[in-house]
């Protein structure tokens, strides 16, 4: 009985990292740390596809993680080659001072 | 036979010339446009020839253009004796306007443009006549109407021309309609718009569905072919350049109500009623315009009323009956009509412009050939024999006495009228002293060598072509009284009009201003054309103007439309003021947001069931 | 066995995932995330995902983490300000809403039916995703390439802005 685990645990996990990724992204004020929430929640929902492939016993699921790791390198190549420009131009990491789309 | 071969030509040179003709040098032009109607022209002859003595129509199938339900019409060419007459007429003509417009249009802008429209035109023009079906002459029919709007207009930075090229289209437009119409009418009763299915059917036909059709495929014709009361186009359409005149509003196009209403002789044979409006109207056309062309000062109006009045003539020969009559005129007007033109054309080019004949006068010595040239129609037209206007406008006029005396002799009067004013025309830019300033000068070879081959034709072309023989086995037997009296009369009516005219302009230069001094009511009556202008802006083209702005633009262009489209933008700005709350360009109040929303779409799913189980 | 395996890293997953939340200098949260994503290699081990483990080992904690701090480094990014306003009071309630609702769901489609065993999924390996990826997903993983590429030269454009200044 206590040999395996329920599937929904793994998702429980999954959502409950999600949940805490959304929370860094809306409570921190640092750019950095923003950045490193969402990269939280991706892997988070990486988490859902790799049970969701166990589940159905099937290798799509860790294609889908795979892409996401992927596109997340290049998010974190671009995302930090932004924040250095945007620091330099502003001199601040706090996400509330970089409000330009306003108006 | 490669009939289609016929109108490729023609369309072959618009592609070229239209697309690449900005880059050629004028001569390339002129290969192209030239040679690609002279090629036509040659082609029908090959055809001719080929075909043999044609009692029985020769139908080509090419593909099926509409294949819907009960509709099927193919794209099929038909060649019979008629068409091989309108096939001749067309392409002859067209290609001695084509070199004659050579030397014409030599000094003129937009080269490559007016070619590549005139070979399009040909390329409508020879659709129409070959089209067996009424679809497929209406393809050419409104596309010769786009030419010729083109045409007209062709100096479009001039505001006049532009104005009788949309006066002209428009009022095609009315008479489109009618067309239209009729082919409705047509293919509901015979379930077909192919000549040999509608004709089978049309002779057993109830009367009063043919006359129906009759009526409104001569509103059709009278658009097309400038009758009462969609004239009044015709005579603004010389606005365009002189060639175009010729060849489209005057020698072919024009005709083609005529080509149509001979085409559906079936139709107007059972529905006399039909035919009798047509005569009526013909020959009221006929006197009517002849009158007004009495006292135009402009040679090139005078010609365009005169080409009215002679398609007059010619719905006359239909309205009676004598099909073969009418196409004769049709032919014969064809020379000496597109002569009087290209000759008018000429003198036009030798004095740099100048159209109004009281600055002409005594050209007779300084521009020979044009002078002799336009003799020929001179007296084609007048109907002095043996020349080819006095053959067939007697066999319309014998016609005519056959149905109705009453038209016979307003066609007399008309006769008279005609021979008159063309004769005053002549007089007055040939005849007496000269009163221009430009210096005449005699057009090049280009353009006299057409104008002599269609003297020759003007001349003799009664009796070369005797049409009415040509194309007995196709219209049915008409009885031709053999009248001599009838005959004496009318060339009697041609002579006193010239008479008078010498009288007039040559012997007492000063006797026409001091008539039109006596009488001024009249002469001011047909000097403005009836006012007929003035009463179509008056009952018809003000009412629609001014409904059009106060109910379509002020009603419901700019207070419905524009009232929900404005309305509509200003909602939308104001709920973006209110949106714009939210937008408060900080990325953790989005993120609240999305996040807001996506549970409330999970809410929304688990209440309204969308989650398994 | 498995369920102590599960939850030994779930928990520190959890506990270094609030970590990165709660901490307020960003090096501290970059470290705490290095935990998650170790923790979570473990679990994707226990899914059978080999490949994916060894991926998240490597590409996540190792190279995109490491560029993560070199970031902080490079900024001296101290611990954040208090400046600004805070999006506690409607993002908490909202958020326990949301994870609610997430685990009711869970709940709900997934009863526990299918249990997982270490070993139960044995398709997770290189060679069969290396299969999958150059057969089925051979047009998304080139057009990721491209993505990659186009990212490559966005940092650089990026950079290079800066050095001109």
């Amino acid at each position: 009985m206590m040999n395996a685990v329920p599937i929904s645990w793994f998702l429980t996990l999954s959502a409950i990292l999600f949940a805490l990724g959304v929370a860094g992204f809306l409570f921190r004020r640092n750019i950095i740390t923003v950045f490193m929430s969402i990269e939280l929640m991706l892997n988070a929902v990486n988490l859902s596809f790799v049970t969701f492939s166990y589940q159905h016993k099937e290798v799509s699921g860790h294609l889908f993680t795979f892409f996401v790791m992927v596109v997340a390198a290049a998010e974190a190549a671009v995302g930090l080659a932004i924040i250095l420009t945007v620091f330099k131009g502003r001199s601040t990491l706090n996400i509330d001072d970089v409000n330009s789309m306003k108006n | 036979m490669q009939l289609w071969l016929i109108p490729f030509f023609p369309l072959a040179g618009f592609l070229i010339n239209g697309i690449f003709g900005r880059r050629f040098s004028k001569s390339l032009v002129n290969t192209v446009a030239v040679g690609s109607v002279l090629l036509s022209f040659l082609w029908v002859l090959k055809t001719i020839s080929a075909m043999g003595d044609l009692n029985t129509p020769h139908v080509e199938h090419y593909f099926t253009w509409i294949q819907s339900g009960a509709i099927n019409i193919g794209c099929d060419f038909l060649v019979d004796r008629l068409t091989i007459v309108m096939l001749l007429v067309v392409t002859g003509i067209g290609s001695l306007i084509h070199i004659y417009s050579i030397g014409y249009m030599s000094h003129e802008g937009g080269y490559y443009r007016f070619f590549a429209y005139l070979n399009l035109f040909m390329f409508f023009m020879l659709v129409l006549v070959l089209g067996a079906s009424f679809l497929l002459l209406f393809v050419g029919w409104e596309g010769v109407g786009l030419c010729s709007y083109l045409l007209i207009g062709f100096y479009f930075d001039k505001k006049f021309a532009t104005d009788a090229g949309n006066k002209a289209f428009i009022v095609n437009r009315i008479g489109d309609f009618g067309f239209s119409l009729a082919m409705f009418y047509i293919f509901k009763n015979f379930g077909s718009l192919d000549f040999d299915k509608v004709f089978q059917q049309a002779a057993s036909a109830p009367e009063w569905v043919l006359t129906t059709i009759g009526l409104l495929l001569m509103v059709g014709a009278c658009g097309k072919s400038a009758q009462i009361p969609l004239y009044v186009w015709l005579p603004d359409a010389m606005a365009g350049p002189t060639p175009v005149s010729a060849l489209i509003h005057a020698a072919t196009m024009v005709t083609a109500g005529v080509y149509m209403t001979a085409r559906s002789w079936v139709i107007f044979t059972h529905a006399p009623g039909a035919m009798d409006v047509i005569a009526v109207v013909g020959i009221a056309t006929a006197f009517l315009a002849a009158t007004i062309g009495l006292a135009q000062n402009d040679i090139k109006k005078v010609f365009a009323y005169s080409t009215v009045s002679q398609l007059g003539y010619m719905f006359v020969g239909i309205g009676s009956g004598a099909f073969s009559a009418g196409v004769y005129h049709l032919v014969t007007h064809a020379f000496f009509k597109a002569l009087l033109f290209l000759g008018a054309g000429s003198v036009i080019h030798a004095l740099s412009g100048e159209q109004d004949m009281r600055n002409m006068g005594g050209l007779r010595k300084k521009i020979p050939i044009t002078f002799w040239t336009m003799v020929c129609a001179w007296v084609a037209i007048s109907g002095v024999p043996p020349f080819s206007g006095f053959f067939s406008k007697d066999a319309i006029l014998l016609a005519a006495y056959g149905h109705s005396p009453a038209i016979y002799w307003i066609g007399v009067v008309t006769a008279g009228m005609t021979a008159f004013y063309v004769s005053r025309a002549m007089f007055m830019t040939f005849f007496g002293s000269y009163r221009g300033k430009a210096h005449p000068h005699e057009s090049p070879a280009v353009m006299w060598v057409p104008l002599a081959v269609l003297a020759a034709l003007s001349l003799v072309g009664g009796w070369l072509f005797p049409i009415p023989e040509f194309l007995k086995g196709i219209f049915p037997a008409f009885e031709e009284a053999e009248n001599h009296m009838l005959m004496y009369i009318s060339v009697f009516a041609g002579f006193a009009g010239i008479g008078l005219a010498y009288l007039m302009y040559v012997v007492k230069p000063g006797m026409a201003d001091s008539l039109a001094q006596t009488f001024k009511a009249p002469y001011q009556l047909i000097y403005n054309k009836y006012f007929v202008d003035e009463i179509y802006d008056a009952t018809v083209v003000r009412p629609v103007v001014g409904g059009s702005r106060i109910v379509l633009w002020k009603g419901v262009d700019a207070g419905l439309i524009d009232g929900i489209v404005n309305g509509v933008g200003a909602r939308c700005r104001d709920v973006g003021s209110l949106l714009r709350l939210l937008q408060s360009g900080n990325i953790r109040g989005y993120a609240t947001w999305v996040l807001f929303g996506s549970v409330a779409l999970i809410l929304a799913m688990g209440l309204y069931g969308g989650l398994p189980r | 066995m498995d369920v102590i395996l599960f939850l030994i890293f779930a928990l520190i997953a959890v506990a270094c995932a609030i970590n990165v939340v709660v901490q307020t200098h960003p090096i501290s949260s970059a470290l705490s995330l290095v935990g998650v994503m170790g923790s979570l290699a473990v679990l994707y081990l226990l899914l059978g995902a080999e490949f994916i483990a060894a991926a998240q080992v490597i590409v996540y904690a190792g190279a995109i983490m490491v560029l993560f701090v070199f970031v902080i480094m490079l900024l001296n990014a101290g611990a954040e300000t208090r400046k600004g306003r805070s999006y506690l009071i409607p993002g908490a309630p909202l958020l326990i809403v949301f994870l609610g609702l997430m685990a009711f769901v869970v709940q709900r489609i997934f009863p526990d039916s299918t249990m997982v065993r270490f070993g139960g999924f044995t398709g997770g390996g290189p060679k069969d995703v290396g299969t999958a990826l150059f057969t089925t997903y051979l047009l998304p993983f080139e057009v990721t390439s491209i993505l990659i590429l186009v990212a490559i030269i966005g940092a650089i454009v990026l950079a290079r802005k800066e050095i001109d200044q």
